[in-house]
């Protein structure tokens, strides 16, 4: 009693620090643009984000990898802008330009001095290959054979064939699993054509998000959110997706490969962005899997056992339901048994919950930890980018501990029970030990 | 060019309001702070200067097994402790070994930094070493080496590279060891290491964040310096041989793709003032594959297209010999071979007709604007401190080095290229893929928990 008691005074303690969060304008685009800035004068640049609902979840199941290659081949040129000239206009001025793309979104990256004439010729050059790209057929060509090759040199590797057979597994047919049914094949069969459209549908300014950080003004801020979407396509209303089911029953994939290692996932869908039992889930999986060295995985299979030198567990929100995923790598020999002990740790977690030390601790580091979240200019924009696209409350920062506070054991048990079942999970081994043909 | 000044211009002001203050202990512990007020947060890095260059044959991937059973408790911090008691205080935690030096990191709330420090202070000579938490955590550490390295066919073939590469010096070893030394390895091998190598003589302790160098070095003084100096015996300096024609090694190893590198063996800086060759190199590798536009990318995979990807890799700072590396993969139906006869005839242009003053303004630009960048990131500042001191230069030595950096012309470029990129100094490693045993028909579920 007497130890808590003291806990609880470092708690109180923990808990009263007051981080100052950076301060978010946001406003509309004349087309509809959402935009997101922090101005912030500390460092000599600017970065800058801008993001669509056109990830693989929009893919075809015919042509998937669409999204993703009309994200890359925005940099492949623009109206009187050829490929070298946006690669070099970039680098004369030493921006970085990045691409990405995930299940829900794609969308474009840019850090940049914030001196005139070199934010300037980036953000120029980043709103015509935003707004004009021309997708040309022979870069499109060289681009999808590196896309295959990329395709056929993974489905040799052990974690990525994990990975697919994993997401095929846990989404079955919805959009979410597109990015995993991507082959040769469905590469081969996007034209120019395709890109295009896919482009036209997804990259409309009604739908757009940007998200800037960094050393402009307010007036500056709304200059740049026009020059990069005034011009983006209009046309249709994107279809939403449909909802991701929740498996019924358990499944089990073994794969055979020579690697010396087993590498086995286990998941399930777990937690859309905007549920309520978000946080609750997010603070339990730190103390199941999530927080480094000291997880309940980490515990029994590393630090007790020996078993591997990694294992992990995760939740990743997306719009709809996104994946919940344990993994691990172990050698052969010993995997049957790491399976069995991560199988057990988890089915007593959801059936037992946290302990109120277990979460004590949780809350301490994540709420201890904050500071480091929006301890740099690329958080901070990251964090925007994601507020805008999910719709977050603009104190979604703001509020972040005290929604870590009230956490409760009961619900971080509830939560689980809600969105896993220990009984339905898939289970994928790549690399896996023979089995002993016995009945 | 007037662009470019204009930004060294800023740079020079931002830089001169970060200043970086040093003081060593009694004890020979360096100290560097590097104060940075964005946001209330603070990092300790401790960094070693003990790789696996200082490794026996034998011994080798002791370095790295040390550095996880640090992890693994003192008298007053019992196993696991440590960790906890980061975790609690909100912070972030984990180390890292190289061929030169060993490193392990805290991130937390500044408020935190005295906790971060009894805890670093407390384990740099009050380990405690056990038989059976050796034996669990070499077994993770083969898993990592099985891992990272063993069914990873890019780093199986870095590995046997290095090992064809170097004749005399340690870097012949990989860090992580290689597979039956890690078998023969005893606890008393990891406490022989540590004892020889932990010190605070031996160590660079860098802070940055949210603090007063004033108080950091009180702090500093408190926690780690009443930690006992430690007479070190010289360390053994290896001189390679010199390398006298191209070495070429095939690895075969589950894949699609053939992989190709090219190492030739080149100075790294060993003056920082007086050295000029580094410095070109240095350029030339941004030349290569420093930006998207440069000319690797452009020639090989975007206009040839015999290669899907490119990339050069050349460090300028390292207490062993240096290597500039050109790594490709080939593209599908192209062999290693026709990307090996692309890329020489690449460099071989380059050494014959230089480079423009457009490709070299370029590769400055990104010079200039890293120099920017790099301050969004207090660790990586920290990083590139400790990283710098482990070599045995001074942290000054980075605004000199940026100075040569900037100083280099095109002619050296050039000349750099036609000097060093000799096949008399070259090894070129290939991937030989191999394709993967047919697939068996699935296993159901049933069949897995029939036994």
């Amino acid at each position: 009693m007497r130890i808590s008691s003291i806990l609880m005074v470092v708690w109180c303690c923990v808990s009263s620090q007051v981080f100052a969060t950076p301060h978010i304008q946001t406003w509309r685009t004349a087309q509809g643009a959402k935009v997101l800035f922090v101005e912030n004068h500390d460092l000599p640049m600017l970065d800058v984000s801008v993001k669509f609902p056109a990830g693989s979840g929009y893919d075809a199941a015919e042509k998937a990898g669409v999204a993703d290659l009309t994200n890359q081949l925005l940099k492949a040129g623009a109206t009187e802008l050829s490929e070298d000239d946006i690669a070099r206009g970039m680098a004369d001025v030493g921006a970085e330009l990045g691409m990405a793309v995930d299940q829900d979104s794609a969308g474009v990256t840019l850090r940049t001095l914030s001196q005139a004439a070199q934010r300037e010729q980036a953000l120029a050059i980043l709103a015509k290959l935003l707004q004009h790209p021309v997708f040309p057929e022979a870069i499109l060509a060289r681009e999808k054979a590196r896309t295959i090759a990329a395709l056929k040199e993974a489905e040799t590797q052990p974690e990525s064939i994990a990975d697919k057979a994993f997401n095929k597994a846990v989404f079955g047919t919805h959009p979410y699993a597109f990015d995993a049914y991507t082959t040769p094949a469905t590469v081969e069969a996007i034209t120019q054509q395709a890109v295009q459209d896919f482009y036209r549908a997804h990259y409309q300014a009604r739908y757009a998000v940007v998200a800037m950080m960094g050393d402009v003004t307010r007036a500056q801020a709304e200059a740049i959110a026009e020059q990069l979407t005034a011009q983006l396509p209009v046309s249709g209303e994107v279809a939403a997706l449909p909802m991701v089911g929740s498996l019924t029953a358990a499944s089990e994939q073994r794969i055979t490969h020579p690697a010396s290692q087993s590498h086995i996932l286990i998941g399930a869908p777990g937690v859309a962005r905007n549920d309520p039992d978000y946080d609750a889930l997010y603070v339990g999986n730190y103390i199941l899997g999530g927080g480094g060295f000291v997880s309940r995985l980490m515990d029994e299979v590393r630090e007790k056992r020996g078993l591997a030198y990694s294992v992990y567990s995760y939740f990743m929100p997306l719009k709809y339901t996104g994946v919940f995923q344990i993994g691990l790598q172990t050698k052969k020999d010993q995997a049957e048994q790491a399976l069995q002990l991560v199988q057990q740790v988890f089915a007593k977690f959801v059936a037992q919950g946290v302990t109120e030390k277990e979460l004590r601790a949780a809350k301490q580091n994540i709420i201890g930890g904050f500071p480091m979240r929006i301890d740099s200019n690329r958080k901070i924009l990251g964090y925007l980018s994601l507020i805008g696209f999910y719709d977050l409350p603009l104190t979604y920062l703001d509020d972040f501990t005290q929604r870590i506070e009230q956490v409760s054991t009961v619900q971080i048990r509830a939560a689980f029970a809600r969105h896993l079942n220990p009984q339905a999970m898939a289970t994928v081994i790549v690399g896996a030990p023979e089995i002993r043909e016995t009945k | 060019m007037k662009i470019f000044w204009m930004v060294l211009g800023v740079l020079c002001a931002h830089v001169a309001q970060a200043a970086v203050f040093e003081h060593t202990l009694a004890n020979g512990l360096k100290v560097v702070v590097k104060e940075d007020h964005r946001a209330p947060v603070v990092v300790q890095q401790i960094w070693y200067k003990a790789g696996s260059m200082d490794e026996v044959t034998g011994k080798t991937g002791v370095a790295h097994v040390l550095e996880h059973l640090m992890f693994k408790g003192t008298k007053r911090v019992p196993v696991g402790e440590f960790s906890k008691r980061i975790a609690a205080a909100g912070g972030r935690e984990n180390a890292f070994t190289n061929t030169d030096y060993t490193a392990y990191f805290q991130q937390l709330h500044k408020s935190k930094l005295p906790l971060a420090m009894q805890l670093e202070a407390d384990r740099m000579h009050n380990l405690q070493f056990s038989a059976g938490e050796f034996a669990k955590e070499i077994q993770v550490v083969m898993e990592e080496r099985r891992w990272r390295t063993e069914d990873n066919p890019n780093s199986l073939l870095q590995e046997k590279m290095m090992a064809a590469i170097f004749q005399e010096h340690p870097y012949q070893h990989p860090i992580v060891g290689w597979m039956s030394d890690l078998q023969a390895m005893t606890v008393r091998d990891a406490q022989d290491w540590y004892r020889h190598w932990y010190a605070p003589n031996n160590a660079t302790l860098v802070i940055a964040g949210d603090v007063q160098a004033k108080e950091v070095f009180a702090l500093a003084q408190r926690y780690y310096g009443g930690i006992p100096k430690q007479t070190q015996a010289p360390r053994r300096v290896y001189t390679e041989m010199p390398q006298v024609g191209i070495k070429r090694l095939v690895v075969k190893a589950p894949a699609e793709l053939p992989q190709l590198m090219m190492a030739y063996q080149v100075p790294v800086i060993r003056d920082p003032q007086k050295d000029t060759t580094p410095y070109a190199l240095e350029i030339l590798a941004g030349i290569l594959d420093g930006n998207e536009a440069a000319r690797l990318n452009k020639a090989l995979v975007r206009e040839q297209k015999v290669a899907s990807d490119v990339g050069v890799g050349y460090d300028s700072n390292s207490r062993g010999p240096g290597l500039f590396i050109i790594e490709a993969t080939p593209s599908e139906g192209k062999t290693a071979a026709e990307v090996e006869l692309a890329l020489r005839q690449q460099l071989l242009r380059l050494a014959k007709e230089g480079v423009s003053a457009e490709e070299l303004n370029r590769v400055k630009a990104q010079v200039v604007a890293s120099e920017v960048y790099k301050l969004d990131s207090v660790f990586y500042q920290a990083m590139q401190i400790g990283q710098i001191e482990s070599i045995g230069l001074s942290h000054r030595t980075l605004a000199v080095m940026l100075e040569k950096l900037h100083a280099v012309t095109a002619e050296q470029v050039q000349q750099v290229a036609a000097t060093y990129l000799q096949d008399d100094q070259l090894t070129v490693a290939v991937l030989d893929p191999q394709p993967l045993p047919k697939q068996g028909k699935p296993h159901s579920a049933g069949e897995f928990h029939a036994h």
